[in-house]
């Protein structure tokens, strides 16, 4: 008969960017119970909404984590607007559009490295973090930060691209694209990687609608829904469709991601090309009074944003529901029965922010 | 929340199982849990989605009153539920998996409670 023990996981670990504890009940090499502990770098952020003037909580928002962190300040910014009845200039609409897709492309390329690292391929997560440079200089060229932005406001956008840098962002893209297929067939075609991926974790679509889960984990099982097509910001005006698996493993988490590079890539030529002119902000009087809750879909997929407003400058309440959150309750399931080598690569394929579960 | 592609129903917190089943048999899916810190009470807000669709049930529960677990519906749900108790010191019934207030590591015990019962001034 086996025995029971208990590996301590985290909150350090090489796999883990940032800190959670997760104790593994093991029999023998197999997983049977998962308790996670989390808390190490909750912040009360959502508290912090009814001390700050709801015009200077954007920089609190985005401050939230530091992948998605245009999309939380933007969603915060959204949510306000729509109670204030504030209709965004189309202008604004496409450049939040555009630099939401270009975070996109920074978070998957990130995470794409981190999962190279996880199974040792140093040189494959130094590609990838190479490729993300890119990315991270168009950040520091439009916005003049690489991680946090801060060109969000309640009403628009503080800062314009001109059509230069647009075209020009297309074009680095065009090189971007080249260079993402080199990278992408050695996770998706090369036969010590895939030893990694496939077959481990593997999520039914039931069980991915039963659990609620989220974003590429979710859509790696089959089901093709994606919060875009709620049509907010330019969205509606774009030509996409969500990116599917079948396979609901590991290898399909990470497929769904790669083609979602191109994706993205894709909508951001698209928008380039259909971006109006205009303003990029409009002015805003009074204060918000009334609630509404807004969806996006993040890197990590669908975040929810609520906001509470009583006609002061602070906020009743602010929550959000990140897509990791969603995701962890099935991370929980699929690690029992795995073995525990089979458990970073389960932790990292659901892409695991932290920061934006504690907040 | 008063948009064609989004719905909120205020339910009474003892037929909150009732409506939860009744969703789960039609298809939707738990999106998310909220709890909101009213001046003398909690408002619970349960968000569930079917496609693109979103619909909130609501209910308001005063301090220390018990809510109960709808994570034998939707297994998910007990993470949300653990986290409202942790925060917000709302005692959820019957949980699935009850992590007794170890799921966060705050420094102050439930930091979004009430001011009446930070006070110790809220029901016993």
């Amino acid at each position: 008969m086996s025995t029971r023990s208990v590996v301590p996981f985290g909150p350090h670990h090489p796999v883990l960017p940032e800190p959670i504890h997760l104790d593994l009940v093991l029999e023998d090499e197999k997983v049977v119970d998962v308790i996670p502990s989390i808390g190490f770098i909750h912040r009360g952020l959502e508290k912090l909404v009814e001390k700050r003037d709801f015009r200077d909580f954007v920089y609190v928002a985005e401050r939230m984590c530091g992948i998605c962190s245009f999309m939380h300040g933007m969603s915060y910014c959204e949510a306000v607007e729509h109670i204030m009845g504030v209709e965004l200039p189309p202008r604004a609409k496409y450049l939040r559009t555009i630099w939401c897709e270009l975070s996109r492309l920074h978070s998957h390329l990130l995470w794409l490295g981190l999962l190279a690292d996880a199974f040792g391929f140093e040189s494959l997560f130094m590609q990838c973090w190479r490729l993300r440079e890119k990315i991270l200089d168009m950040f520091e060229a439009s916005t003049g930060g690489r991680l946090i932005f801060s060109v969000n406001k309640i009403g628009g956008q503080r800062r314009d691209m001109d059509n230069a840098m647009l075209h020009g962002f297309v074009e680095k893209l065009g090189g971007l694209e080249e260079d993402l297929k080199g990278i992408t067939s050695t996770f998706l075609a090369n036969s010590a990687v895939n030893s990694r991926l496939k077959g481990v974790g593997y999520m039914t679509k039931k069980m991915a609608q039963e659990y609620g889960v989220a974003g590429p984990f979710m859509r790696a099982s089959g089901i093709a829904r994606d919060t875009r097509k709620l049509g907010y910001d330019a969205y509606g005006d774009l030509n996409f469709e969500p990116i599917t698996s079948t396979e609901g493993d590991c290898y399909a988490r990470t497929q769904v991601r790669v083609r979602e590079l191109f994706q993205s890539i894709d909508l951001i030529r698209q928008a380039v090309a259909k971006i109006p002119e205009g303003p990029v902000a409009v002015p805003i009087r009074g204060f918000p009074k009334g609630e509404y809750m807004v969806r996006v879909e993040q890197p990590r997929g669908e975040a929810i944003y609520y906001v509470k407003a009583n006609g002061t400058k602070f906020l009743d309440r602010f929550r959000v529901r990140t897509p990791t959150f969603a995701n962890v309750p099935a991370m929980i399931e699929l690690m029992k029965g795995c073995r525990l080598s089979e458990i970073p690569m389960l932790i990292l394929t659901i892409d695991p922010c932290v920061s934006c579960i504690e907040r | 929340m008063a948009e064609s592609d989004r719905q909120l129903l205020e339910v009474r917190p003892e037929a909150l199982l009732e409506k939860v089943t009744e969703l789960k048999t039609r298809g939707y899916r738990l999106v998310q849990i909220c709890s909101t810190t009213l001046k003398d009470c909690y408002e619970m807000t349960y968000s569930f989605s079917i496609e693109y669709d979103l619909l909130n049930l609501r209910f308001t529960v005063k301090a220390g009153e018990k809510v109960p677990s709808i994570s034998h519906i939707y297994p998910s749900a007990y993470f949300y539920e653990n986290e409202i108790h942790d925060l917000f010191g709302v005692p959820i019934e019957f949980m699935t998996v009850d992590y007794k207030g170890r799921l966060y590591r705050t420094a102050v015990k439930a930091p979004y409670k009430l001011k009446q019962e930070e006070e110790g001034g809220g029901p016993k």
